[in-house]
């Protein structure tokens, strides 16, 4: 991350620039405009619309979420003066409807910062969310002139992108970290800005998992399309019987390590992502063979069973070992060492089993 | 729920010598891998520990040290094959903020 340029801030003298946030005055979250010409501001409801919550499900499930931004600049909820509190935030829209509608009742500013529509963490991350387009923002808008305070208040999670020490050398205004999560900040601000512990730690229940599903799905149906196309070729050029048996086989492996895993994920033993995967993977086989009339009446041939029993724990083990990317407790060197140790074995399970399946179709092709 | 993942892997690095107790670790962690008593840093669980990099990038005196990165398979399969360092990859990862989702 680049330190950010120490400079004068120009935003004490002079008439305040134009505020770039005052081009979302016509959206439908906009309930007014606090001041007049270049000090206006809108202000945004506290209240989510049936719109604003559609698109949060469709940004869920991918839809169209590439431009699901607002405007930089600053906003107001209800009626901030000089002394209100600023509020930093992403330009991801999910995200400035997240923190506004816990703000009922709040008189705050809202500075947006341009993370070109992506979260406070992955936008920290990425450095968007960063020191650099802090200092930026904050003069830009001329905030020392609106306010009579010098702080700034910040989701714990920019910290990933955000150096307080420098921020507050370049700007003048001290950062301080709010709760990580923002259904925290009505009780942050009532206890005084001051934080307990649990608001400081990032959780990742239940719930947080569910709502990651639709996307890890979504991420993982073209590949398995493609999969599900390259079994039908083979039937096409009678290369293969792939039918019923196969679809539900592979349709059960993606939920077992979209969704399944990934929910149960701190309930299966083991530690690494892929081993909880496969453990799962493996029962789904097992319940497949069944299925089919093992071990008694089998209408399943073997090297078939067996090709299940090898490729369906090794895909569940994939994509949950994928689903490290979505946590918020995985380090880049745990997925590492845990990519290391499981891949050879998944790629070997998975190759094995491909050519079993290959070789029954191929045996059938003579059968006949 | 306890979240834990891999042990002995984290890259975190902290010289007490050089802190000088103004909390900033403790407050930025998401994983409480700090605590800060008597005006003295400690580190509590480095397991914990998920390289965001946000004490370091955070603490006045240089005193922490991480190798900061995405914890994420995709991405960092991704570097494996581009031989890039691992980096959040194109915009058609990002997950609410609200609920904390680390890979974009
Ligand atoms: S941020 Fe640095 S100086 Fe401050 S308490 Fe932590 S280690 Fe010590
Ligand atoms: S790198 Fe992140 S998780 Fe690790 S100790 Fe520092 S702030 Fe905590």
């Amino acid at each position: 991350m680049p330190p950010a340029t120490v400079r004068k801030l120009s935003g004490t003298l002079g008439p305040l620039p134009p505020n770039p946030a005052m081009g979302s005055a016509k959206e439908k979250w906009v309930v007014g405009i606090l001041g007049e010409g270049p000090s206006a501001v809108p202000r945004v409801s506290t209240h989510l619309r049936a719109a604003d919550r559609f698109g949060t499900w469709k940004s869920r499930w991918t839809l169209g979420r590439d431009d699901y931004a607002v405007l930089p600049g600053l906003y107001a909820v209800g009626s901030p003066d000089r002394t209100s509190p600023v509020l930093v935030t992403a330009n991801y829209k999910m995200t400035f409807d997240a923190v506004r509608k816990e703000l009922a009742g709040v008189d705050a500013w809202l500075l947006v910062l341009d993370t070109k529509g992506v979260n406070v963490w992955c936008a920290a991350g990425k450095g968007t969310f960063g020191t650099k387009e802090l200092v930026r923002r904050v003069d830009a808008v001329g905030l020392a002139r609106r306010v009579s305070h010098r702080t700034l208040v910040l989701p714990q999670l920019g910290a990933v992108g955000v150096a307080a020490h420098e921020t507050a050398r370049a700007t003048g205004f001290r950062v301080e970290y709010g709760p990580v999560h923002a259904e925290d900040l009505p009780a942050w601000l009532a206890a005084g800005r001051v934080a307990t512990p649990a608001m400081r730690r990032v959780r990742f229940d239940v719930r947080d998992r569910l709502a990651l599903a639709p996307a890890e799905l979504v991420f993982t149906f073209k590949p398995a399309l493609i999969a599900l196309g390259a079994m039908f070729l083979l039937n096409v050029a009678g290369l293969g019987f792939y039918g019923l048996v196969d679809l539900y086989a592979l349709a059960g492996a993606l939920f077992v390590g979209c969704v399944l895993a990934p929910l149960l994920l701190p309930l299966l033993p083991g530690r690494m992502f892929a081993l909880k995967g496969a453990e799962l993977g493996l029962i789904w086989a097992v319940a497949v063979c069944l299925l089919n009339g093992w071990p008694d009446a089998p209408t399943l041939a073997w090297p078939k069973a067996l090709a299940y029993l090898l490729v369906l724990p090794a895909l569940a083990g994939f994509l949950t070992m994928n689903f490290t990317g979505s946590t918020t407790y995985t380090s880049p060197s745990g997925v590492n060492r845990e990519m290391r140790r499981s891949l050879p074995a998944m790629v070997v399970a998975a190759a094995l089993g491909v050519l079993l399946l290959l070789g029954d179709g191929v045996a059938a092709l003579f059968a006949r | 729920m306890k979240a834990q993942y891999l042990k002995n892997v984290a890259t975190l690095r902290y010289d007490a010598a050089k802190c000088i107790g103004c909390g900033r670790c403790a407050e930025v962690c998401p994983h409480a891998v700090f605590a800060v008593e008597d005006r003295l840093a400690r580190v509590v669980d480095r397991d914990r520990c998920m390289e965001c990099g946000a004490c370091a990038l955070n603490c006045p005196t240089g005193a922490i040290a991480v190798h900061a990165g995405v914890g994420c398979a995709g991405a960092i399969l991704l570097g494996m094959i581009t031989g890039k360092e691992p980096s959040c990859g194109g915009p058609e990862r990002r997950e609410d903020g609200a609920s904390g989702a680390s890979c974009c």
